[in-house]
């Protein structure tokens, strides 16, 4: 076996080591052995004593202190969410004889669900058996009373006062600030369960998840003696007061916020309004809604599968997650790609003859207008909303350069906004049908791309930071809704340094100037005039009509002729034109077109911002802006 | 074929009946622990039968495997070694593909059981180990050090990222000793024991939240007293407050109140300790000095070096268990999740220990033919 180069094995030798070595390691573990019994001997010798009255008849039992939610505000410190004192029946186990049996008399007297009570178990296998476990809450008065009645009957049950959670504007801010919801299941296997050991409630959705760590808190702990029942005796003897979570201030205007909604007139839709130069979203809306507060205490599963089956789905937050095709509303972007990558000079101009076709195809690219805009330059295919102009843009930009220039924009993935779920959209591109559909992607797919439609999906949130990129001159905002926090109520407010914004897109600042000068024509003159009347400052915007159903026919049809509303409307603006404080996207499901049903929504949301921004452009010193500060030259 | 197995089996099962091979004082200290367990566990599980008869049963079928492993010579062990550590080392990376438990991917479900395939390794580990050195000139120098490394890293990786430390560097010390009783030079021991001090740091990074937080406790347990604290915190008081003599048989109020958790598993030394006091602790801790005495005086009458180093590796191993459990419920080791060998609740560990000593018991059988 041994190779000659090998030492030969000695056999006899390897025991006679092996022997000495046994006996080294028994005298290490005999070693060992003793230092394990000095431990046992110094626990259960010199400290009996210490030990043995711990575990006493007497026992000291630490018990968790819950420490109160974080309250949410908006930014001018309108209460979202408040806690409010509410009883629930909780039961220590150890001192119920037979569970099942109590359950069932304790139904008659309080009504249970078989959801209570299956959370009640999963709350067992987590605690200790002398630990009260809730198994009903917010009770009301007549439950209450009834059990007072009957309280005799049921040792170990017992109606124990606790704050919940109340959302006092409700379905305004129900996506947005979300709820919480009792701790199930599937959150005791994440949570740490030493913080947790007082709490019922978890952020579910929304800003309550999102910062759940910073409205938690820390739990507190309360030393009380008992005796061998576990039943308190006298006062606790320590106490370490639970740390409440901290307050938090949102970004956005309760006003604006529901000005918003009231804005939409129960029609499904998102819209969104930020501060372009800090991110701060203002207003975030998605509609139709629900009550959170609903959520709070466990939902009845009738209620919730009504809410699930409602065709205009409400538990879907459209601000975040809706999809929608761009349309027009994609027009600057394309336009202002054009001229960083030189393919289009401002004065180029393109015939509108009411059709477009990519050369050696026969199949045509449709105007909105029956023979078309005729020639038109920039500024003027943005106003007028001219498809031939975005068509051959799109045409001689290609998809790759197309989809390069939009990801810089922010489409195609999510903004990264301070929500659990964000959509990322989609962002046409080669890879991208690759991926999904093993195809190259065809001239026509391009053509239509300028125009924002085919393989696009944009959240509304996408579309509302892309306005807000061109409103802040090309530097895209970080959008985010945590404004401010506050450890305690007597405590100062924190601001919250914004998150920095992302490097400017523009290379060259007049091509800014041009696609800014084409959106305040669409106000002025084009498609969305009317917008602007009677509002002291300039706005800039455009429309976006998007096709919800495919052409049947191949007759010409207008937006205008359509009786049913069969579009799907947007509507992106930022003002003052110049300067601007505040950009705005919104989304409706179904509408004419984006000038008839979007525009107005986003003018009502800016009605009720303008007060407040006059009075804060007064205080900083500068005079309010004076309408029509913008030049608007007619071409 | 298949028949000739069966029949193989079936003699073997017979002989293993029939003509026991055993060493009399170590199945004596066997059975008095067994005996101490199960009187423990009685008394920890609250005068429950059902849970005493469950571990009577598997303590059974667990000596019934020791009594056939006892029948297999060294040698048919020895040349099956390589091909049990590879397939449990299979096994081990089946397990961290398509495992299941709570948290930790442990468990290999094979339809009728479950079983932790990390089990295996206490035995194949040093058996592989063995094998290794017994081909190699010995003491062993560097390369030989390096392979053997390799060998113990391998499953001991795997089994740290299901992630059970705690069976991990058992199985890291049952291979590490039978390079010890090798005859490695004591200055390479040293030297590779300083190395290991020095890489602690380094470790800690790799160290799930949750093994920090344990490790953390120990320095303070009453900083979290509701969380991570309450093991050591309600195990110490039990040890401590059970005194010279003890509360006395079933007298614990400690487990019998429930205020000590796992009281039956990992926790039932506390139980042990608090019920039979200092007393009863040091006759436990003399009754494992037995054990591992006897077992070590086999392994050093042992025929080769492969079944020395073998029987050393799995007797110094059992001496492990009984220091980090110790540690534990005294609160100078962190908490992880050693059974107290034969005492604890639970089939896995009882049935691995005795099929270990099902290989000491053969091991004796085939000793030297005369004692030098």
């Amino acid at each position: 076996m041994a190779s000659i180069l090998k030492p030969l094995k000695d056999t006899r030798h390897e025991a006679s080591v092996f022997r000495g070595r046994a006996l080294a390691g028994f005298l290490i573990i005999v070693a060992c052995l003793i230092g394990i019994g000095v431990r046992f001997a110094y626990l259960q010798i010199s400290r009996h004593d210490e030990f043995a009255l711990r575990s006493d008849s007497n026992r000291i039992v630490t018990r968790p202190l819950a420490p109160g939610r974080g309250l949410i505000y908006d930014r001018n410190g309108v209460l979202l969410a408040d806690n409010v004192a509410a009883f629930r029946l909780e039961v220590i186990p150890e001192q119920v004889k037979d569970m099942a049996k109590m359950l069932d008399r304790l139904r008659d007297v309080v009504p249970l669900t078989d959801d209570d009570v299956a959370r009640f178990n999963a709350l067992r296998r987590s605690k200790r058996s002398y630990q009260g476990i809730p198994l009903r809450l917010k009770l009301s008065e007549e439950e209450i009373a009834r059990f007072a009645v009957n309280r005799w009957a049921f040792p170990g049950v017992d109606v124990v006062p606790y704050l919940t959670r109340a959302y006092p504007l409700g379905n305004e801010f129900a996506h947005v600030v979300g709820y919480v919801g009792r701790i199930d299941e599937n959150d005791l296997t994440k949570l740490d369960k030493g913080v947790y050991a007082g709490t019922t409630h978890i952020g579910k959705t929304g800003i309550e998840k999102f910062y759940e760590s910073r409205l938690h808190g820390e739990p507190g702990y309360e030393k009380i003696e008992v005796n061998a029942d576990h039943r308190p005796i006298g006062e606790p003897l320590g106490h370490v007061d639970p740390k409440p979570g901290e307050n938090i201030y949102l970004t956005i205007d309760a006003h604006l916020q529901e000005a918003a909604e009231a804005a939409f007139e129960g029609r499904a839709g998102a819209a969104i309004a930020i501060d372009p130069r800090n991110g701060e979203v203002l207003a975030m809306v998605s509609v139709p809604s629900f009550d959170p507060n609903a959520f709070v205490n466990g939902i009845a599963s009738a209620d919730y599968t009504a809410l699930l089956d409602d065709p205009d789905k409400p538990l879907l937050d459209r601000a975040l997650r809706g999809g929608y095709t761009p349309g027009s509303t994609m027009k600057p972007f394309m336009a202002l790609g054009g001229l960083e990558l030189g393919i289009r000079k401002p004065e180029d101009t393109v015939l509108s003859v009411g059709e477009f076709f990519i050369p050696g195809q026969s199949r045509g690219y449709r105007d909105d207008k029956r023979g078309g805009h005729g020639r038109v330059d920039l500024v003027q295919a943005i106003a007028q909303s001219v498809n031939t102009y975005f068509y051959s843009l799109a045409y001689d930009m290609g998809i790759n350069r197309l989809s390069t220039f939009m990801a810089k924009l922010g489409f195609g993935k999510p903004t990264g906004i301070d929500l659990v779920g964000e959509s990322a959209g989609v962002l046409p591109s080669e890879e991208w049908k690759r991926a999904r559909f093993n195809q190259p992607f065809y001239p026509g797919e391009t053509v239509i791309a300028g125009i924002g439609q085919g393989y696009w999906v944009v959240t509304p949130l996408q579309l509302a930071q892309a306005v807000a990129t061109i409103a802040a001159r090309g530097t895209p905002p970080s959008l985010h809704l945590l404004r401010a926090v506050q450890s305690g109520i007597d405590s100062k407010r924190e601001l919250i340094d914004p998150p920095p914004a992302k490097p400017n897109i523009i290379k060259n600042p007049a091509d800014w100037g041009w696609v800014q000068k084409g959106m305040v024509e669409v106000v002025n003159s084009g498609t969305g005039r009317g917008i602007n009347n009677n509002f002291p400052y300039q706005i800039a915007g455009k429309t976006g009509t998007a096709e919800r159903f495919s052409r049947t026919t191949e007759e010409w049809t207008s937006i205008n002729d359509s009786p049913i509303e069969r579009h799907r409307v947007l509507f992106e603006a930022f003002t003052p034109a110049d300067d601007a404080r505040i950009a705005i996207a919104v989304a409706l499901e179904a509408g004419r077109s984006g000038a008839h049903d979007a525009a107005p929504i986003a003018r009502k949301i800016l009605d009720t911002w303008l007060p407040g921004d006059q009075e804060r452009e007064a205080q900083r010193g500068g005079a309010p802006n004076v309408a029509a500060a913008a030049p608007a030259d007619s071409h | 074929m298949f028949e000739d197995l069966i029949a193989q089996v079936r003699y073997r099962l017979v002989a293993a009946i029939k003509k026991p091979r055993f060493d009399v004082p170590l199945l004596c200290g066997l059975l008095a622990l067994m005996a101490v367990g199960l009187v423990t566990l009685y008394s920890a599980s609250d005068l429950d039968r059902g849970t005493v008869i469950a571990q009577t049963l598997r303590f059974v079928l667990g000596l019934f495997l020791m009594l056939l492993i006892a029948r297999v010579e060294p040698l048919t062990l020895r040349n099956w070694t390589p091909w049990l550590y590879v397939g449990s080392v299979m096994l081990l990376v089946a397990v961290a593909l398509l495992g299941e438990g709570r948290g930790a991917h442990r468990w290999l479900d094979l339809g009728v059981v479950r079983f932790q395939p990390s089990e295996l390794l206490k035995l194949t580990m040093p058996m592989m180990v063995a094998w290794y050195l017994n081909g190699r000139p010995l003491p062993p120098g560097w390369i030989t050090l390096a392979a053997v490394g390799l060998l113990i890293v391998i499953p001991v990786g795997l089994i740290a990222e299901q992630p059970d430390l705690g069976t991990a560097l058992l199985i890291a010390a049952s291979g590490a000793f039978g390079v010890f009783l090798s005859g490695l030079a004591w200055w390479r021991i040293g030297l590779l024991l300083g190395a290991a001090a020095a890489a602690v740091p380094v470790g800690w990074h790799f160290l799930h939240d949750y093994q920090k937080n344990r490790v953390l406790t120990l320095l303070d347990p009453e900083a979290d007293p509701l969380g991570n604290g309450w093991h050591i915190i309600q195990s110490q008081i039990a040890v401590g407050s059970g005194g010279l003599w003890g509360k006395g048989w079933h007298h614990g109020t400690q487990s019998r109140l429930e205020f000590l958790p796992e009281h039956t598993t990992d926790f039932i030394f506390s139980v042990f300790a608090e019920e039979w006091g200092l007393a009863g602790v040091l006759l436990l801790l003399t009754l494992y000095a037995f054990i591992i005495a006897r077992c070590l005086w086999i392994a050093a009458n042992a025929r080769d070096t492969y079944s020395r180093l073998l029987s050393g590796a799995i007797s110094m191993a059992l001496f492990v268990y009984v220091i980090v459990n110790g540690g534990m419920i005294t609160g100078l080791l962190p908490v992880v999740g050693v059974p107290l060998p034969l005492v604890s609740y639970g089939g896995t560990s009882a049935v691995s220990l005795l099929a270990g000593f099902g290989v000491l018991m053969s091991i004796h059988a085939h000793k030297k033919l005369v004692i030098a």
